[in-house]
């Protein structure tokens, strides 16, 4: 039993970093309808970036808490000014072209920012220093850190402020307009470029805190490690229904802890002919699950076939 | 039509490609060109090309770029000393090349050196790259010398040029099994592996090995070598209860799992091949790194003749601490140096036979090859963690154990 | 206006380009090397690939992020049916190693991958855009993933060790990875290999051609444009989607057992995810349903990071004086530049079907998409 709790709070762990990065995702898609291939790269900028700050930080002696909040300060004002600059040179030129040439775009922006922070940080594995406790506490058998209890809460609270800034304010009104019909929100006076550029900008923001939150769990950051990352978090704004933010939050928290408990209890389910190396065929092989029964994901409205 | 497109655009672009094309035209002939150019000045210069491929971009990079200058390192040396082969004077140069870990750019970067006519080939770094690539020189006639590919197939292709300074998984798994059952008395393992051909193959034979020596495998599981996260799988060996982990993959898993394990409470003393014998792997394990064991083929680097002093050249010269397989990137250009020293020529007929015969002290081990251009009766040493470094326990046998 | 000189133009045109692609191996040979005529091998099993992914993405609209996983298949049957890997795996079925000619291992596995494809394309008839972009790119990882670790408990494909020794494909009795020996003179390997693949090169295209013009190509044009449009039609849109991916999939599996047999050696690294995001790049970057368009950015993103590897140093010793950055790292990072200014400056590709350009043109006029 307690390895199953265990499992959970593995998976919720996990499934928080997921929800995070996959809210940029599905704002994104939300509004402008295309895959921001990028977006892991922006992950992995605010992990290397606060690491920087932090490494200059730690020599001035403050606690490890502040100098943690500091780097993630400096973090993310950095990815809202590369979230800013891959919508202005790869997504706005492309507004009005077919569908799949952004996607070109974003690839190739993913893979400008890789190589950057390859000259940038170079191609060492960079370690977080153990600034925040990591002694597990006990819960009902099971461990669960400091870091992963503030890990949780942190997700849950800037989901739910997101939440809050989209359903209950005058910017979150004019970005819920420009996703219905970006030119009808025009014609209603809302500045719709400004729209969209913001809304990269927050996404860029959550990747920030997203990364470091990564790096701090991990204690590793890499300037490769936002691919995989990325990858997973567009598979769980998928799954929850991608464009629909509280979609996003769901999915991201399902993946986690479909994983978790896919790589714990794929050998018993097939009597041992099937391992943990299995892991994200059982994760894909949900979504697609998922997807055959519920075609625009778990929280997704049902689109007319006319799309 | 509305859109802008600037018609002197997609000329532009080609004509760009044009000229990137013809500049590498260039500088293909160019090498050569300035060779002989150099040759009536001084006519006793003998230019020795030597080919040397790593993936340089990919998440492996840090590790290819390591073997690349442990290979640029002895060059350096070798021109240094003022290397004489047959009479004359050699001047070593080496052609870094790329093959981003992919099979498919590993094939194109060997048909590039087999075409320059490279007189030996050093790598490449991982056995996928490797063997594809090792028909091509072997068609050319090129020597070929890996540093760190261990997949025992390599040497196994009936290639007479192939051959690879480094223990190959066989003869450390068995070591590491042995040492496992034998010298720390562990009943019940787990072993996790990245499913690479390193992991996987490396991890294969410790299994094989520790069953044989009468200990119990309680838990096999897996993970990618592009994880961070270990936390499943580790509760799932939490399970199992065991005495021992071992884990066959790179450092850059190896670290953060140890941490995990620490994380989830669990005391289990781990254990891992080459691959995490590195200085990163206290980096990134942080206190996760006490207690832990790892091998690594060769005598330790402390302990050889002019091993600390080559850590501090590499250090100075490279601004960065040795990765891993720097050393035996080293000796790998030094033993076909040597080959051709004493053959007195940089023809691969002639100093082919000499190199599969040689008997050289090299930083790493005493390297002489058997019959496949494997390393003969190589050495393996045992490390533990202790207090932020690993210090070596014993030295393993020199036989390769089945 | 005399109509007799466009047709001998064209003739003309036909009989120049068939003389400029015979003589193009030497050519390539005797100023670049052999090598260059090995990334031309590659770069015609890419556009082999890309062809193949033209009929899902640029035909049919079908967007599909796991398509390398077709080369895999295609790749792996080859190398099991012409390599040692079975009879050492279970001397108790097969005696010795199967030694089956090419030219019945090679429609095998373009059937077997065309058979994937439908796999692939039943349960996801339904799904539309993104959605059925994520379940082919977690489609394509989960045929990586089994490759991968299907070495036990039967080890059918070696896992992560790969199959080697793959027998290369005879043709008169000549193995093409031995160089021949004709009129006294020597034709490398790889020039024989390209004669082979571009061969087959032709065949697809020729196929391409003919199906964008047939009954079916209209289909497929007609359930990219609008699906319940063509439905009412009365095109069958269940078949002809999966038409469209058992086709496309079929020439994927052609492309992965010439590359099988080529290459000598297979392991699932080759199939990665972004092996399937460079093919579609290709598709994208040169047109989408043009297929000249398909080869143009098939060649060229096959030649560019393969020049910029030869370029990156040489260029930035004549710019800076120095070479500050390493030219591997350069030469992605260029590679991801040119990806990003081509689509800005031709967003319909560099060579667009004339159709998708009037579209372009009509949502440039009208604002919203």
């Amino acid at each position: 039993m307690d390895i199953f709790i265990q499992q959970i709070i593995n998976g919720l762990v996990l499934g928080s970093i997921y929800a995070l990065v996959a809210l940029g995702y599905t704002m994104v898609y939300g509004i402008l309808g295309l895959i921001n291939f990028a977006h892991g790269e922006v992950v992995m900028i605010g992990a290397l970036t606060a690491l920087t700050a932090i490494g200059v930080l730690v020599p001035a002696g403050l606690p490890g808490p502040v100098v943690v909040l500091a780097g993630l300060l400096i973090a993310i004002p950095v990815c809202m000014a590369v979230g800013f600059a891959i919508e202005r040179v790869a997504y706005r030129p492309l507004r009005n072209a077919p569908r799949l040439a952004p996607l070109i775009t974003a690839i190739g922006m993913s893979i400008v920012l890789q190589q950057l922070a390859m000259i940038a940080w170079g191609r060492n594995y960079h370690t977080f220093p153990a600034l925040l406790p990591a002694l597990p506490h006990r819960v009902m058998g099971a461990a669960i850190t400091d870091l992963q209890i503030i890990i949780v809460v942190t997700a849950a609270l800037l989901m739910a402020a997101l939440l809050w800034l989209i359903t209950r304010t005058r910017l979150g009104r004019a970005m819920r307009a420009t996703a219905e019909s970006p030119s009808v929100a025009r014609l209603m006076g809302v500045d719709v470029d400004r729209v969209i550029a913001f809304t990269f900008v927050l996404g860029s923001a959550l990747a920030a805190v997203a990364g470091v939150m990564v790096a701090a769990n991990y204690s590793i950051a890499h300037y490769a490690m936002g691919f995989m990352l990325g990858l997973k978090a567009f598979t769980a704004a998928v799954l929850g229904g991608i464009g629909n933010v509280g979609g996003a939050m769901l999915g991201g928290l399902l993946l986690g802890v479909i994983e978790s408990l896919g790589a714990g209890y794929i050998g018993d389910l097939t009597g041992g002919f099937l391992g943990s190396h299995y892991q994200d065929v059982f994760a894909f092989f949900v979504l697609i699950l998922v997807l055959v029964f519920r075609p625009s994901g778990l929280m997704g409205e049902k689109v007319a076939e006319r799309a | 039509m509305s859109l802008p497109v600037p018609s002197y655009a997609l000329p532009a672009l080609l004509v760009s490609v044009c000229v990137l094309a013809a500049c590498g035209q260039q500088t293909d002939s160019a090498a050569p060109a300035a060779a002989s150019a150099g040759a009536p000045e001084a006519a006793d210069v003998l230019v020795v090309r030597l080919g040397h491929v790593a993936p340089l971009t990919g998440p492996q990079s840090h590790l290819g770029k390591d073997n690349e200058n442990g290979a640029r390192l002895a060059v350096d040396d070798l021109n240094a000393e003022h290397f004489v082969i047959g009479g004359r004077t050699a001047r070593f140069e080496l052609l870094g090349e790329d093959d981003q870990a992919d099979p498919r750019q590993g094939t194109t970067v060997a048909q590039k050196l087999a075409d320059s006519n490279v007189n030996a080939v050093i790598g490449h770094l991982n056995s996928g790259t490797t063997i594809p690539a090792s028909r091509i020189y072997h068609d050319a006639g090129i020597v070929q010398v890996s540093p760190s590919a261990t997949n025992p197939q390599y040497t196994r292709q009936g290639y007479k040029g192939a051959f690879r300074v480094f223990a190959d998984d066989v003869q450390q798994g068995g070591v590491l099994g042995a040492f496992a059952v034998d010298t720390l008395r562990m009943k019940r393992i787990a072993v996790i592996d990245d499913r690479t051909a390193y992991g996987q193959g490396l991890a294969d034979e410790f299994e094989k090995a520790a069953k044989a020596a009468g200990a119990e495998i309680v838990a096999r599981e897996y993970t990618t070598d592009k994880a961070t996260d270990f936390a499943s799988i580790l509760t799932k060996v939490k399970s199992t209860t065991p005495d021992l982990l071992f884990y066959g993959g790179m450092d850059t898993q190896a670290g953060p799992m140890a941490r995990q394990l620490k994380t989830l409470g669990m005391a289990v003393p781990m254990l891992f091949g080459d691959g995490a014998c590195t200085v990163e792997f206290h980096k990134l394990a942080g206190e996760g790194a006490e207690g832990s064991y790892c091998s690594l083929p060769g005598v330790p680097l402390d302990k050889m003749a002019g091993g600390s002093a080559f850590r501090d050249r590499y250090m100075a010269k490279f601004n960065t601490d040795i990765q891993l397989y720097a050393p035996y990137a080293y000796d790998a250009v030094r033993v076909v140096a040597e080959a051709m020293r004493k053959a007195g020529s940089v023809e691969a007929d002639k100093f082919l036979p000499e190199l599969a015969a040689i008997d050289y002290p090299g930083l790493t081990a005493e390297i002489r090859f058997d019959e496949k251009g494997d390393i003969k009766d190589g050495a393996i040493t045992l490390y533990q963690a202790k207090s932020g470094a690993w210090t070596a326990l014993e030295t393993m046998g020199g036989k390769a154990q089945r | 206006m005399n109509p007799v000189a466009p047709k001998l133009r064209a003739h003309l045109g036909i009989a120049l380009i068939g003389v400029a692609l015979a003589v193009l191996p030497f050519v390539v040979g005797a100023t670049f090397g052999n090598s260059w005529v090995r990334i031309v091998d590659f770069a015609l099993l890419y556009v082999m690939l890309a062809l193949g992914l033209n009929i899902v993405v640029g035909f049919a609209g079908l967007l599909d992020l796991g398509y390398i996983a077709f080369y895999a298949v295609g790749a792996y049957l080859y190398a099991l049916l012409s390599s040692p890997h079975l009879a050492l795996a279970f001397p108790a079925v097969f005696a010795s190693a199967p030694d089956l000619p090419f030219w019945l291992v090679l429609p095998l596995g373009a059937l077997v991958a065309g058979l994937f494809g439908v796999m692939l394309g039943a349960p996801t008839l339904k799904l539309r855009g993104d959605y059925l972009a994520i379940v082919t790119l977690g489609f394509g990882e989960i045929i990586r993933i089994f490759l991968n670790n299907l070495n036990a408990p039967l080890n059918l494909t070696n896992g992560p060790q790969g199959i080697n020794n793959i027998a290369p494909a005879r043709i008169a009795g000549h193995a093409l990875s031995r160089p021949l020996e004709l009129f006294g003179a020597q034709i490398p390997s790889v020039t024989l290999y390209y004669y082979f693949f571009l061969a087959l090169t032709l065949l697809v295209i020729f196929v391409c051609v003919r199906l964008q013009d047939s009954r079916l190509g209209r289909a497929w044009v007609a359930i990219r444009e609008d699906e319940v449009a063509a439905r009412a039609c009365g095109i069958n849109t269940r078949n002809v989607k999966l038409l469209a991916f058992g086709l496309g999939a079929t020439f994927g599996g052609v492309a992965g057992g010439l590359f099988a047999g080529f290459q000598g050696f297979v392991s699932p690294e080759s199939f990665g995810l972004l092996e399937s995001i460079m093919v579609l790049c290709m598709v994208v970057l040169g047109g989408m349903g043009n297929i000249a368009g398909v080869i143009l950015g098939a060649v060229l993103l096959a030649l560019l990071p393969e020049v910029l590897r030869w370029g990156a140093a040489p260029l930035q010793q004549a710019l800076f004086g120095s070479v500050p950055v390493d030219p591997e790292t350069l030469r992605l990072l260029l590679f991801g530049i040119a990806l990003v200014l081509v689509m800005r400056l031709r967003p319909a590709g560099l060579w667009p079907s004339a159709l998708r350009r009037r579209e372009l043109a009509a949502h440039a006029d009208g604002s919203a998409p």
